[in-house]
C-alpha cells in the first residue's frame, strides 16, 4: 500500500519518465529499421557481404551494454553524454535481430515461388516487392519483436550516460537504497515490454498464412 | 513449317552431374499448336521449357520465339508475353484470386477496371463462379481450383505463348479428367500456342496436337499421338506407350 501511495504522489514524474522511455526506444527502433532492413535486403543481393556484417552485428550484441555505454562517451559527435549517444548503442544493439530476421526470412522463401515470379516476367525489385518482402514480413517482424523488447529493457541502462527514461528510478533507487524508486522505474518498463510484445505479437501472426 | 511460333535447334544443357539435362534437342511448334512433352522425371522436359522463357540458359544450340532468338528477347517482355502454369506453388499464398490474376496485367500497367473486368472474365472462363472466388486466398482453395486460378493468371495478359510444366500433377483422377477436357476445349477455342509437359500418358495422348518423347535428355520422337502410337521411333517409345494405353484412348 505504501508502494501504491508512492505512485499515486509520483505519478507525474512516472509518466513522464515512461514517455521519455517511449520515446528514446521509439527513436532507436524507427533508426535500427530504417537501416536494418535495407540493408538485410541488400545481404541477401551482395551474399558476399552477409558474412562480415553479420559477424559485426554479432560482435556488437556482445559487448556489455554498460561497456558500450561507457565506450561512446569519450568519442567525438557521434557521443558524449546523453540522448544522441545512448541512442546510437540501443541502434547497434536493435540492428542484429533486425539485420538477421530480414536477411534469413528473404533467403527462407520458396525458391519455387520467387521461381514463378520471375516466369511471370518481374523485375528484381518487383519479385521483392511482390513475392519477398510479403513472405519474409512475418519473420522480419518477429526480428523486430525481439529487437523492441531487447532496447526496452536496455534503455533503462542509458540513463547512466544521461538519457534520462526510467532508468533514472532504477539508479536513483539503487544510490538511495529505496526499492519504491526501483519499483517505479521497473514496473513500467515491464509493462511496456509486454504491452510492445503483444501489440507486435498480433502484426505478425496478421501476416501468418497457413 | 512455314513460320515456327517456337524453335529450338540443338539446344544442349548440361547442370553437372554424369549426362547432360539436354543434349542436342531440336524441334519446331506451328502456332496454334499444342505440343506435349511426354518423358519420365528426370528427362528434361522442366529444362526444355524453361530454355523458352529464359529460366534456363543453354550451354549451346539456339532457341527462337517467334522468330526471334529469345538472348535478343528483353527477358522481362518475353516473360510477360508467354503464360506460365506450374504445379501448385504457381500462386503467390499473400494475394487474393482476383489479385493473382491481376498480377501480370498490374505489371503492365493496366487500370484497375480494365483488370478487374479480365479477372472475372477469365474466372468464368475457367468455371469459378467470381463471386464465390474472387476473394479467397489460394489456401482456401482445393488443388482443382487452385489449377484453375493457375491457368486463369497465365492467360491473363492474353499471350500468344503457354508454358504448362505438369500443371494438373497434383490432381486425383477424376479432378485431373475433368481439367483435361476443359483445357482441350480452352485449346480449341483459344488458338494459342502450348508447350505442356506431363510425365502421363493418356494425359498426352488426350491433350497434344503432336507429343515430343524425351528420355535422358533427347527427344526421341515428335509426332501427332496417332503416329506415335502406331508407329513408334524405337523400343523405348513402344514401351512408354503400351497396348492398354492405346486400347484406353483410341478405343473410346
Ligand atoms: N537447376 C538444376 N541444377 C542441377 N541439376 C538440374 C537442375 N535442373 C534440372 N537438373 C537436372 O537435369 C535433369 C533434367 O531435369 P528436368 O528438366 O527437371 O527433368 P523433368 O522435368 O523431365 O523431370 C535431371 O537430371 C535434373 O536433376
Ligand atoms: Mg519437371
Amino acid at each position: 500500500m505504501e508502494i501504491l501511495q508512492f505512485f499515486v504522489e509520483r505519478h507525474d514524474e512516472i509518466l513522464s519518465k515512461t514517455w521519455q522511455h517511449l520515446q528514446l526506444v521509439g527513436l532507436s527502433m524507427f533508426i535500427a529499421i530504417f537501416v536494418g532492413v535495407p540493408l538485410g535486403l541488400l545481404l541477401t543481393r551482395k551474399e558476399k557481404l552477409a558474412p562480415p556484417l553479420l559477424g559485426f552485428a554479432n560482435a556488437v550484441q556482445t559487448i556489455p551494454s554498460l561497456a558500450l555505454f561507457g565506450f561512446l562517451i569519450p568519442i567525438p559527435i557521434i557521443g558524449g553524454i546523453g540522448m544522441r549517444s545512448a541512442t546510437i548503442a540501443l541502434v547497434l544493439y536493435a540492428l542484429l535481430p533486425i539485420l538477421r530476421n530480414t536477411y534469413t526470412g528473404i533467403r527462407s522463401v520458396d525458391p519455387a515461388v520467387v521461381e514463378a515470379g520471375k516466369g511471370m516476367g518481374m523485375t528484381d525489385i518487383q519479385r521483392l516487392r511482390w513475392i519477398e518482402v510479403p513472405l519474409a514480413l512475418p519473420t522480419v517482424i518477429a526480428g523486430v519483436r525481439i529487437a523492441t523488447v531487447l532496447t526496452v529493457g536496455l534503455a533503462t541502462i542509458a540513463s547512466a550516460i544521461g538519457a534520462g527514461g526510467l532508468g533514472d528510478f532504477i539508479f536513483r533507487g539503487i544510490t538511495m537504497v529505496d526499492s519504491r524508486f526501483i519499483l517505479a522505474g521497473a514496473l513500467p518498463a515491464a509493462i511496456l515490454a509486454i504491452a510492445l510484445d503483444a501489440l507486435l505479437g498480433r502484426a505478425e501472426k496478421r501476416w501468418v498464412m497457413s | 513449317m512455314a513460320d515456327p511460333a517456337v524453335e529450338l535447334r540443338e539446344v544442349s544443357k548440361a547442370f553437372g552431374g554424369d549426362r547432360p539435362a539436354l543434349s542436342k534437342v531440336s524441334l519446331q511448334i506451328g502456332s496454334g499448336e499444342t505440343v506435349v512433352l511426354l518423358g519420365s522425371s528426370g528427362s528434361g522436359k522442366t529444362t526444355t521449357l524453361k530454355t523458352i522463357n529464359r529460366l534456363v540458359t543453354p550451354d549451346s544450340g539456339e532457341i527462337l520465339v517467334r522468330g526471334k532468338s529469345v538472348g535478343s528477347w528483353d527477358p522481362i517482355d518475353l516473360r510477360r508475353q508467354t503464360g506460365y502454369v506450374i504445379q501448385e506453388v504457381g500462386l503467390l499464398p499473400h494475394l487474393s484470386v482476383e489479385d493473382n490474376i491481376g498480377l501480370v496485367p498490374r505489371l503492365l500497367g493496366w487500370t484497375e477496371q480494365k483488370r478487374r473486368e479480365r479477372t472475372l472474365e477469365l474466372l468464368e472462363l475457367v468455371s469459378l463462379a467470381p463471386e464465390a472466388f474472387a476473394h479467397k486466398r489460394p489456401f482456401e482453395l482445393s488443388g482443382g481450383q487452385r489449377q484453375r486460378v493457375g491457368v486463369a493468371r497465365a492467360l491473363a495478359a492474353d499471350p500468344p505463348l503457354l508454358l504448362m510444366d505438369e500443371p494438373f500433377g497434383a490432381l486425383d483422377p477424376i479432378n485431373r479428367r475433368k481439367l483435361q477436357d476443359e483445357f482441350r476445349e480452352l485449346r480449341d477455342r483459344l488458338n494459342k500456342t502450348i508447350v505442356f509437359v506431363t510425365h502421363d500418358v493418356p494425359e498426352a495422348l488426350r491433350l497434344a496436337h503432336r507429343i515430343g518423347v524425351m528420355h535422358e535428355g533427347k527427344l526421341l520422337q515428335l509426332d501427332s499421338p496417332r503416329t506415335v502410337l502406331e508407329r513408334p521411333a524405337d523400343a523405348f517409345v513402344r514401351d512408354l506407350v503400351r497396348l492398354d494405353t492405346k486400347e484406353a484412348v483410341l478405343g473410346s
